[in-house]
């Protein structure tokens, strides 16, 4: 058996590029080859995986932005200079209502998600369209919210509570803005070309950034408004 | 010749593999539980905390976050102690860490230096009561 | 129409100023008009602007970072010049709030826009080479980030010649920095341009991270990556880790100066001294990320210059990464006395003595190679020496400030000034000098000059010594940092030497230029032939010089640590008779046209012309959008091209150990 035989049998489906956690095996399948192999001619990287984990170390980045943006919401929480606090401020039953909007919307975009992994075009854009109707829903509650506190005097100009809350909040609700154009562009994109391997990528990336928006919120509504309007 | 030392081994790019979400894929059902989960994690502290309970509520509300944050990423983002998940867990983890330092630090410091560095302890207290 | 833009925002009346920017636009002109007259601009387009190669990448980021060295060095000479001049009666030639742009700029564009540089564009040449990968994770937004990176660089030295640049230091602490005590422009301009850099920078962190740990090849497990490998690793999380905070800290800023938000200002409940913590936990990691990719460059030198494998690799790996981690525990030594108190101070010193532990391993580690070996004195081994040295001393006064009481007495003096340029200048400049001189024939074909190259190192050397020992001396006698005038007579002689050193220096950078010029011109006679000029360790040494821009026709398959050594060991023939075509990511104008449309925005942003800024900004976001829907992303290389390329390269066959 000639040593390509060998190694296309054995050695092969081990010599993964970049998964060098299987170099044992690489190994393995290499000596059973006869020793004498030092190049892989033919070289294929996971494309997918790798934009996957690009995307998540990205996330992991964004982590880090919001610790900066809660650290300091934390520090200078207090710091409401005679104006109003939390706790006379935020609308807990609004806030729920939001959460739910966007807890929901997390849903429709794992449903959008399975869709995908099961090749069902339509329910992919379906349900995606879902998710935004309820993403939208949110910010536009967030907006609204703003606005009101805006006009009674309460902007983010008028102390450094104020001017964290508003910060920490925006921050967030700018990243859910950006997602829901993300999701247009991919719903264009998976209507015209359907569910290639690019699209595909993408549109995982998109629901990593969806879910990790819905991680973020949860901290923000627990150390924002729960918190404020409890002490 | 050179073939001996050469790997003709050239396979298609595990694209697939990669985008249908780790070979098995997530379930429904994964989605679900994860959705109901987070619903009652939610729900429960804003009712204690609308309801005006005030027992402990603030270790509450921080042990219910911690658990929906743990909710939404194992049954929606999927990150587990698979191989294919090793460096996403990784990552998470040493970011959970940096995180910690980072707003543990802070408040220690930031603490401190009120306690040291201000015209009496409870600067804002006192700005807020001349006005 | 252009917001608060007027003419007067050019400085007529400042003649050094005015001399600056003549100078500087001659500079331009003289280069447009070079590439017109040799009629390259094509060429410049489609080779290397809209490049998605991480060669040519690297050697742009180098470009800009040897450019900025000059225009930062300049601001040195200014300020030593002043300093030497102005005792008493003299208040030399800088007026303060020139002086005080002068050191702001300094330290802007030194970490900013040379040290990052520098380090990102030795990572992008050599760090897919050393794992046998073909490019970056993310080639295109490679480019991008360059090019933002750029547009930060374009952003500070336009403020030269538009407006003025911030007087509140490369920090810009407020309440300095707020809009009640800096109204002008110039802190705007520092905040833009880092925050453009900026997302560059975190960008090329993910991307690097991603390049490492999903492109190695077959059969380089973690524990067998050449060393410089686990530092680009380990600098590229603090990267991702920290830079983000810096995002942050500066746009927090950004919302007080532009929408009267109160975090750092005196007044509504803000506090300044958030700032400086918030800064800092960047800060601190920052001055890591600088200096760990060149611990790596100095991991390969000396084995290969020593002939002996590297000491302890397996602790160089451990205190690398240990390294990455405490480097997050440390930032308060920065700010001792904000007054936190002796717990807290207590605390972080303790951290940042354990810190010096790790380094000091690795120093050890290094020693240890070259003991026994048979050293060879190159110009690379004799910047690594150099940094052995001035790297150990100036750690040593770093474990000194460690101490708080002993930081009570020296923050802010010209001790700490002369530490942090010690560590800097012996560690991450002398180390740069080492792996361009290193890897540049890999990069280029040709070696650098070897006899200039030595000279320039010892200009540098003791230029370096004659420049910052006097200001360890003035600092323990008092003397503060940024002073454009003082009125002690003990210590202007004590400024006149620094000032002489600095010309010492100056020397060294001249011949360096000059090596530069020398080396190419003599390119023929300096040509690397054999793509393995160093008798190297590592898998960039087995292609040739310069690398093809595919790098590897056929991929290694890694068996040992120092992939190449165990190559040449088994006598693996390099040359190859079996290719197939290879699949190349095509290069693509859009990074330089994002970059460029966020040039404008974050110009626009600094004078407030609001239209301007929304059309940049939603430019940038159609460019982006457009480029998704972009399918023609690749190319092939055939095959049998491929095989010319190869049979160009008249190789020595791997096993001349």
């Amino acid at each position: 058996m000639s040593n390509e035989t060998l190694l296309m049998q054995n050695g092969a489906a081990a010599l993964k590029p970049g998964y060098a956690d299987h170099a044992a095996d690489a190994l393995r399948g290499l000596r059973q080859a006869g020793d004498a192999v030092d190049f892989q001619v033919e070289h294929h990287h996971d494309v997918a995986s790798t934009i996957q984990l690009g995307f998540w170390i990205y996330l992991m980045s964004d982590c880090l932005l919001f610790s900066g943006l809660f650290a300091t919401y934390a520090v200078l929480h207090g710091h409401t200079a005679g104006g109003p606090s939390g706790a006379q401020l935020f609308d807990l039953p609004s806030v729920l209502t939001e959460t739910m909007f966007l807890l929901f919307s997390s849903f429709t975009c794992g449903l959008a998600t399975l869709a995908m992994n099961a090749n069902n075009r339509n329910a992919t854009v379906g349900w995606l369209g879902v998710t935004f109707l309820l993403g939208a829903g949110f910010v536009t509650m967030e907006v609204r919210e703003f606005a009101h506190m805006v006009a009674i005097g309460a902007g983010p100009s008028h102390s450094a509570f104020l001017s964290s809350f508003f910060t920490l909040v925006a921050t967030h609700g700018l990243h859910v803005t950006c997602g829901l154009i993300f999701m247009i562009v991919m719903m264009v994109a998976v209507l015209r070309k359907g569910l290639t391997e690019t699209n595909r990528a993408r549109l995982n990336c998109l629901s990593l950034f969806w879910h990790f928006l819905d991680i973020i919120w949860v901290g923000v509504f627990s150390l924002v408004y729960l918190f404020g309007v409890a002490h | 010749m050179n073939v001996a030392n050469e790997a003709l081994a050239g396979h298609g790019p595990h694209g697939a593999h990669g985008a249908h979400g780790s070979g098995h894929g997530p379930s429904q059902k994964q989605y679900i539980i994860g959705f109901v989960l987070a619903i009652l994690l939610t729900a429960v502290p804003f009712a204690l905390v609308m309801g005006h309970s005030g027992i402990g509520t603030g270790v509450l509300i921080a042990a219910f976050a911690v658990a929906q944050i743990v909710v939404h990423v194992v049954y929606f983002l999927h990150v587990n102690s698979s191989q294919e998940q090793r460096w996403n867990l990784t990552a998470l983890l040493y970011t959970v860490l940096m995180v910690g330092i980072i707003m543990i630090g802070s408040l220690w410091i930031m603490h401190h230096l009120y306690s040291t560095m201000t015209p009496g302890a409870m600067h804002h207290m006192v700005w807020s009561a001349k006005h | 129409m252009f917001g608060k833009l007027t003419l007067s925002a050019i400085p007529f009346n400042i003649p050094i100023v005015m001399g600056a920017v003549a100078f500087m636009v001659l500079c331009v002109i003289g280069v447009l008009a070079a590439i017109t007259y040799l009629g390259k601009w094509k060429y410049l387009w489609t080779e290397w602007l809209t490049s998605v190669d991480h060669k040519k990448i690297g050697i742009m980021y180098m470009i800009l970072a040897f450019i900025m060295l000059l225009r930062g060095f300049a601001d040195a000479i200014m300020m030593r010049s002043q300093q030497a001049l102005s005792y008493g009666s003299n208040m030399g030639y800088l007026p303060p709030q020139h002086f005080d742009q002068v050191f702001s700029a300094h330290g802007t564009i030194m970490i900013f826009f040379m040290a990052m540089p520098f380090i990102i564009g030795l990572m992008n040449c050599i760090l897919p080479l050393q794992i046998g990968a073909r490019d970056v994770a993310f080639p295109l937004l490679n480019n991008f980030s360059f090019w933002l990176t750029a547009a930060g660089a374009v952003l500070v030295n336009v403020s030269l010649a538009i407006g003025n640049f911030s007087r509140a230091g490369w920090l810009a602490y407020p309440p300095l920095s707020e809009l009640h005590f800096s109204p002008g422009v110039g802190v705007d301009y520092y905040i833009w341009a880092l925050q453009i850099s900026g997302i560059g920078t975190t960008l090329t962190g993910v991307n690097f991270i991603a390049t490492i740990l999903k492109m190695r090849a077959p059969g380089m497990s973690m524990m067998r990556m050449p060393v410089f490998v686990w530092a680009s690793l380990c600098a590229s999380v603090l990267i991702v880790v920290a830079f983000p905070i810096l995002t942050v800290t500066l746009g927090l800023l950004t919302m007080d100066r532009y929408l009267g938000m109160h975090f750092f200002t005196n007044s509504l409940g803000g506090d300044p001294m958030m700032y400086i913590n918030l800064i800092w936990i960047w800060g601190h990691p920052e001055v890591y990320i600088l200096i760990l990719p060149l611990f790596g460059v100095f991991s390969e030198i000396v084995p290969t210059f020593s002939g002996k494998p590297l000491f302890g690799y397996a602790s160089m790996v451990y205190a690398t990464m240990a390294i990455a981690v405490l480097s997050m525990l440390v930032w308060l030594h920065h700010f001792f006395t904000m007054g936190a108190g002796p717990a807290v101070n207590a605390f972080y010193g303790i951290t940042t003595m354990i810190i010096a532990v790790p380094t000091g391993v690795k120093i050890f580690n290094w020693i240890f190679t070259m003991y026994r070996g048979r050293v060879r004195f190159d110009t690379p081994m004799l910047w690594t020496l150099g940094f052995l040295i001035t790297f150990t001393i100036g750690g040593m006064t770093g474990v000194l400030l460690a101490e708080p009481p002993a930081d009570f007495v020296l923050h802010n003096s010209l001790f700490l000034i002369a530490h942090f340029h010690n560590v800097i200048i012996g560690g991450v400049v002398f180390g740069v000098f080492a792996g361009v001189s290193y890897w540049f024939p890999k990069i280029t074909g040709f070696h650098l000059h070897e006899g200039l190259g030595k000279l320039a190192f010892w200009f540098w050397f003791v230029g370096f010594y004659v420049a910052f020992m006097p200001l360890y001396a003035l600092g323990l006698m008092g003397a503060t940092r940024r002073m454009d005038h003082y009125n002690v007579a003990a210590w202007h002689p004590l400024f006149i030497i620094a000032a002489v050193g600095a010309g010492i220096i100056a020397l060294g950078i001249g011949t360096q230029v000059l090596q530069l010029v020398v080396s190419f011109m003599q390119r023929e006679k300096l040509r690397d032939t054999t793509g393995d000029p160093w008798n190297g360790r590592t898998l960039e040494w087995s292609l040739p010089s310069p690398a093809p821009a595919y790098n590897f026709a056929r991929i290694p398959i890694v068996r040992e640590r120092d992939a190449y050594w165990d190559m040449k060991k088994r006598g693996v023939d390099l040359k190859g008779s079996t290719f197939v075509p290879i699949h190349m990511p095509r290069n693509k104008a859009t990074g330089f046209i994002m970059a460029g449309c966020m040039f404008v925005t974050g110009f626009a942003l600094v004078w407030q012309i609001w239209w301007l800024v929304i059309a940049g900004f939603a430019a940038t976001v159609a460019t982006l959008i457009r480029h998704a829907f972009d399918d023609d992303r690749d190319y092939h290389i055939g095959a049998d091209e491929v095989r010319k390329s190869e049979a160009l390269y008249d190789r020595v066959k791997a096993g001349s150990v």
